[in-house]
């Protein structure tokens, strides 16, 4: 690497609860300041307090979309953290632990699962290495890992004593004087982690406090090592544009609101709910002209109220929207139908996480893809679209209403755990990109009247026919989830039946011609390559960082990210299908979702299927691994990353 | 300027009816068609939301905006529109196993908003369109056409369930008493709240019990088994009434609502005035909720551009 190319993988862990997801933003966005880019990976239990939760935050010269391991500094503040990812440090990397932390024995932790305490009993083991704390610490310093003691307890009683914090203050001012550690043991500027400190806190007292606590941890660091003699860097950069540092719920929610939307119904359910509160607390944002816009977020007693009351809203000509995860979904299937048959334009916001049924409440999975595509009994038209990173999350968000208004159907916005806590630095979302098409609505006035009932679903050559909204002079019609007529009228007339569904039906082959290829498939790395990666949703970054550093290796690679997987992009992927050699698909499920999907629209089996299913995203250098043993002709048809200390 | 009155005409429509004949349905229909009319409301104001059951099909024979929704569902959807649109006049009608089994959850809650609308329950003990299996309210021990045996549930009462949900106006009208019925649905749709109306509703094909004969004692030579609340009985909550005074119309409410003796009292049991409507909260929450319901936001502008400016949002997570 070039003395100015900079890649740091920084993690802190911590008991949920204790401060560690706002020590991890007051890192990132310190970095950021710097004018670097930042990616930020959040794990967490599902659990109010007490269990362990750890945060990566990559710093890097060039944009970053994933995690890697190992990483370069580890900051725990108590043993469990410690435990977990003490042989998570790269060789020439920094652990930082409590100097108080008495000496304990790996097989004496209950917190911790038997299968993880086996692997590391047995690494101590074959190192020759006792099973305890003090052995994980030693087994670090044999790898070249910088272990440093940090008196936390004196530092907070100096905090107390210098800056008169209460005691508790002072304790949760540690997570900061643990940031600002880092940050001298970088020898990074601390006006940048006071910047982070400030953008973090905003303008609560708590800003000045925790400001002074990162002079005094500079001043500690100082004192007491010799900072020079340390491996690692980070000096700010020259350039430093605007850029934005976010979640995939907040650029999700920021889409949509750019998009108009009126109405959001949701139902508690992690890690969807992020989302429809932070529209709910950014209801009334300001208009181009000087006005005020609003949404009303509303929510319902279950997932079945949540896609009723929104499909509601939406005959209203109000943008609609739901949020939820799997367990969510399954409750709103029978809504799913209601609106497909009646042609009602609804958006259905997935963030995927590990199931079935309450599965890995707060772990990542691609585990709905099939769900999505096929949800419902019968059939109906609709649109499965999965974003792959933060800035594709604002862009599919708004667009998604796009499709729903235009083809008058449901769209499923598929994300996951991964993308929804994922913190990104983007550059700014640009609302004067994105166009809006509201799709055919009727002026049934206008028109002249309708005395049996306007023609609602009048069959056309599109399958579109335009929609009067509800308390509209004239539009008057009937809605049924039964079968209907062109009016709305139940029907099991057998003509109407097929008129009806292949007038619903004939939207998606329209769809599927009209819509531009670039919004169904991205391609990325080296279009001509044969080694093709195909993907879709939150895998985007480890890939497309994984075929840049092959790329740098001479080994060409062709990814290509599906973007909307229903309908399928069969015809679009057809010349790269034809010319894959190997192909592979990389999915974060156990059965290939999107590997059968493909088979099943073009005949076209993966030469490997890559996949992860542990709840975690996969990791850039995980990635690598297979993809260097499908080189090597080492991977068989199925390989499975597995990481037993995430 | 003259405005053309509205007549029950206006609200019905020519299209084949596949009620039973003799179904206490076809008088809902008709109080609630002449209602709508004696409301002075035009069509394209009301929208009409259904259940699934053959109450569920209500909606098929007004003349109005109808929508069939799902079996238990029919309060959400109904909500759905009239969050998003203040201006329309809502009504939602279902059967007793479409609010009290299926949708029971809906109804509960529902009662949580005081949204502006009415929800009338067509109760006929039965789950008609399914060939008469019991339904919630058909009471312990009853044996009705269909049931193998007699019900070992007991059965729910709706009017206490909706009291206890919160609903601001709680009334019970009787199929084929169609003038009381009218003004019941006037009075509940003029509500500024949400409004729940229990109908007693004969289903001659699977009731054998409670048949319109029953209703009308025929058996007890015309002394009918329903009657009005007493005159002296006073449903009405105000804003400011004293602790004292609420407790005593509640504990009148139950003991009416719950009475064992015939006979079934029909009538306005509770409207409550002093509860704020969800409208009203909303305005407080949003200001151009009137001005600008969801229905009516301004996506775009004439260039198909949106018309949100993102940039304070923007700037809460820009580093710069
Ligand atoms: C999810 C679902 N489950 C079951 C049914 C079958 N179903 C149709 S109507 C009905 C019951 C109707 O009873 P009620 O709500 O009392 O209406 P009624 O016919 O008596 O007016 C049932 C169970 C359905 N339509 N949907
Ligand atoms: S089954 Fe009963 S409720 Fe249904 S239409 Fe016939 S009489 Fe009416
Ligand atoms: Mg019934």
């Amino acid at each position: 690497m070039s003395a100015n190319v900079v890649d740091i993988a920084w993690r802190v862990g911590g008991p949920q609860g204790k401060g560690v997801d706002t020590a991890a933003g007051v890192f990132g966005r310190a970095a950021a300041a710097g004018g670097f880019f930042v990616f930020g990976r959040r794990e967490y239990y599902s659990n109010i307090m007490g269990r362990h939760s750890y945060f990566d935050i990559r710093v890097a010269t060039h944009p970053v979309a994933v995690h890697r391991n190992p990483v370069d500094i580890l900051v725990t503040f108590e043993t469990e953290t410690l435990v977990r990812h003490a042989l998570a440090v790269a060789a020439g990397g920094l652990l930082l632990h409590d100097a108080g932390a008495a000496d304990v024995p790996i097989d004496r932790m209950v917190f911790l699962d038997p299968p993880l305490q086996e692997a590391l009993v047995s690494h101590l083991e074959e190192a020759g290495l006792p099973p305890t704390t003090a052995g994980l610490l030693e087994a670090a310093r044999r790898r070249g890992v910088t272990v440093l003691s940090v008196p936390y307890g004196e530092l907070a009683e100096h905090l107390t004593s210098t800056l008169g914090a209460s005691r508790a203050r002072a304790e949760r001012m540690i997570n900061t004087v643990a940031v600002a550690l880092s940050g001298a043991l970088l020898q990074y500027d601390p006006e940048l982690i006071k910047k982070g400190v400030a953008l973090t806190f905003g303008s609560s007292p708590m800003t000045e406090l925790n400001q002074q606590a990162v002079d005094l941890a500079y001043a500690y660091a100082r004192e007491t090592w010799d900072l020079e003699a340390l491996p690692l860097r980070l000096a700010p950069r020259a350039e430093r544009p605007v850029r934005l540092f976010l979640s995939g719920t907040q650029a999700v929610a920021m889409g949509k609101l750019a998009a108009g939307i009126a109405f959001q119904s949701y139902y508690p359910i992690s890690p969807a709910t992020d989302e429809s509160v932070y529209l709910e607390r950014h209801a009334t944002v300001p208009t181009v002209d000087g006005g005020t816009s609003s949404v009303l977020v509303w929510q319902t007693e279950d997932e079945l109220a949540a896609v009723a009351t929104a499909s509601g809203a939406a005959l209203t000509g109000a943008r609609s929207a739901t949020a939820t995860s799997g367990p969510g979904l399954s409750l709103m299937t029978e809504g799913l139908g209601w609106a497909g048959i009646n042609e009602v334009p609804l958006v259905v916001t997935i963030y995927q996480r590990g199931g079935p049924a309450t599965g890995l409440p707060t772990r990542s999975e691609q585990g709905d893809l099939l769900f999505a595509a096929h949800a419902g009994h019968g059939e109906f038209p609709r649109f499965v679209l999965a974003s792959g990173d933060v800035a594709e999350a604002f862009v599919d968000a708004a667009q998604a209403f796009n499709y729903a208004e235009r083809y008058q159907t449901v769209v499923i916005h598929l994300l996951d755990k991964t993308l929804a806590s994922t913190l990104q630095t983007v550059d700014p979302f640009d609302t004067s990109q994105l166009s809006i098409d509201r799709g055919l609505v009727a002026e049934p006035a206008e028109n002249g009247a309708w005395p049996g009932g306007f023609p609602r679903f009048r069959p056309t050559e599109s399958g579109i026919s335009p929609r009067p909204l509800l308390g509209q002079p004239g539009g008057m019609h009937w809605l049924t989830g039964a079968e209907h007529s062109e009016v709305g009228r139940v029907t099991e007339d057998p003509t109407t039946r097929e008129q009806q569904m292949e007038k619903r039906m004939r939207k998606l082959e329209v769809a599927a011609r009209e819509i531009p290829a670039e919004e169904k498939l991205q391609v990325y790395g080296d279009p001509d390559a044969a080694f093709t990666v195909l993907s879709w949703g939150s895998t985007k970054g480890a890939i497309l960082e994984a075929t840049q550093r092959l790329a740098a290796e001479g080994v060409q690679v062709r990814h290509l990210q599906i973007r909307m997987l229903w309908p399928f992009p069969a015809q679009e992927l057809a010349p790269f299908l034809a010319t894959a050699q190997p192909l592979v698909v990389v999915e974060t499920n156990y059965s290939g979702q999107m590997a059968r999907l493909l088979t099943q629209e073009t005949g076209t089996k993966p030469d490997h299927l890559v996949v992860k299913y542990n709840g975690r995203p996969i990791a850039v250098n995980e990635l690598l691994e297979a993809m260097r043993a499908i080189l090597a002709g080492k991977a068989g048809p199925r390989y499975v990353i597995r990481n037993p200390f995430e | 300027m003259s405005v053309a009155t509205v007549t029950v005409k206006d609200f019905q429509v020519d299209y084949p009816n596949d009620w039973c004949p003799g179904c206490g349905d076809f008088g809902i229909l008709n109080a609630l068609q002449q209602a709508l009319a004696g409301l002075g409301l035009r069509p394209h104001e009301v929208a009409v939301f259904g259940g699934i059951g053959c109450s569920g099909k209500t909606q098929y024979y007004v003349n109005a905006y109808d929508i069939h929704t799902l079996h238990g569902r029919v309060l959400p959807y109904a909500i759905g529109a009239k969050l998003a649109n203040p201006a329309l006049t809502v009504i939602a009608v279902g059967g007793d196993g479409d609010g009290m089994a299926i949708g029971a959850g809906h109804f509960v809650n529902a009662g949580r908003g005081n949204l502006d609308l009415t929800y009338i329950l067509f109760n006929n003990e039965v789950y008609g369109l399914t060939k008469g299996q019991a339904s919630p309210t058909l009471p312990l021990g009853a044996q009705t056409k269909s049931l193998p045996e007699p019900t070992i549930q007991s059965g729910i009462n709706p009017l206490m369930l909706a009291m206890a949900s919160g609903y601001t106006w709680i009334g019970r009208g009787y199929a084929f008493d169609i003038r009381g019925l009218v003004r019941l649905i006037q009075q509940a749709i003029r509500h500024p709240g949400l409004a729940f109306l229990e109908v007693l509703q004969p289903c001659p094909t699977y009731n054998n019990l409670h048949t319109k004969a029953w209703f009308a004692g025929k058996d007890r030579g015309g002394l009918p088994r329903y009657a009005p609340l007493e005159p002296s009985y006073d449903p009405v909550i105000l804003p400011g009434t004293d602790e004292a005074t609420l407790q005593a119309r509640m504990a009148a409410f139950i003991a009416e609502a719950t009475r064992s003796e015939e006979p079934i009292r029909t009538g306005v049991f509770w409207e409550n005035r002093a509860v704020p409507s969800l409208g009203e909260r909303l305005v407080q929450r949003l200001p151009n909720y009137l001005s600008e319901p969801p229905a009516k936001k301004a996506v775009a502008d004439g260039h198909g551009r949106p018309v949100v400016d993102l940039e304070p949002l923007l700037a809460e997570v820009a580093i710069r």
